[in-house]
């Protein structure tokens, strides 16, 4: 096994991830589900760098991946926060009960 | 080792594909972290520690964790208790479960060396810290602030300060 076939499997891999996550986010209307499912695809996005970087031995992979990390991080705490206020405010977590903007 | 990324992969999608079609919001999290280990053992499996061992206390510890917080939140009230009991139903665990239970007959492998060495050459925590306090040093001080400015906007938002134009 070669490690060009092995990146090629390993993007097949993460490109799945992707979909999947990506899926969540179309078919599932509850918003707590998206927000899980970005986080797949953000995951998935990470472990393509990683295995890229992991194919030429280089390093710059996983830093690419430490700052999608950071970016994941804040992603996940503001819209955590936006989720509260949204079930605060409409009580409920369907993302279509928030389609009406107002103000 | 390539069988054992094959493995490790495998898990990680089937853990993805049911955790974004389950209804409860419990079972979702349970196999988004069970994906998340198992994304975490691939990453050793091609010689990444440090961003296996990042996944894992960042991806699984943090992020997750404040799922559950939230989830916990949103959960109060009468039906909680309810929400308590089907905790402990096999129905619940044993699907995540036993992708876990893959993930760690993995890493016992993986620890006991039967599976040799890793994948091409292991990039390690010192190759990774020198890439990124060195030609990427402005990108760290960048992603400081995005962090600081994801701190602030979560404090807001989370303060209950009345925004303009909100109806409560």
């Amino acid at each position: 096994m070669t490690a060009a076939v092995l990146l090629g499997h390993g993007l097949v891999i993460a490109s799945a991830l992707f979909v999947i996550g990506l899926v969540g986010v179309l078919v599932r209307r509850n918003l707590l589900f998206q927000l899980l499912s970005i986080e797949i695809m953000l995951n998935a996005a990470g472990m393509a760098f990683v295995i890229a970087g992991a194919r030429w031995g280089q390093a710059d992979g996983q830093v690419m991946f430490i700052f999608i990390l950071v970016m994941a991080a804040a992603e996940v705490a503001v819209g955590l926060a936006l989720l509260l206020r949204v079930s605060r405010q409409v009580r409920d977590l369907d993302g279509d009960a928030v389609s009406a903007m107002r103000g | 080792m390539i069988v054992l990324f094959y493995l490790a992969s495998a898990v990680a999608l089937v853990a993805a594909a049911m955790a974004i079609s389950r209804r409860n919001a419990f079972h979702a999290l349970l196999y988004v972290v069970v994906s998340l280990l198992a994304v975490a053992v691939v990453f050793f499996t091609i010689g990444a520690p440090f961003a296996g061992a990042l996944e894992i206390i960042v991806y699984a510890g943090a992020i997750i964790v404040l799922f559950v917080f939230v989830v916990m939140m949103l959960n109060l009230g009468p039906n909680s208790v309810r929400i308590e009991d089907g905790f402990l139903t096999p129905a619940m665990w044993i699907g995540p479960g036993i992708l876990a239970l893959i993930l760690l007959a993995e890493l016992v492998v993986i620890i006991s060396g039967i599976g040799g060495g890793v994948t091409g050459a292991a990039i390690g925590p010192r190759e990774v810290g020198l890439a990124l306090f060195g030609p990427y040093v402005v990108a760290v001080e960048v992603a400081s602030f995005l962090l600081l400015a994801g701190l602030v906007g979560a404090a807001y938002l989370g303060s209950g300060a009345r925004v303009s134009g909100g109806d409560r």
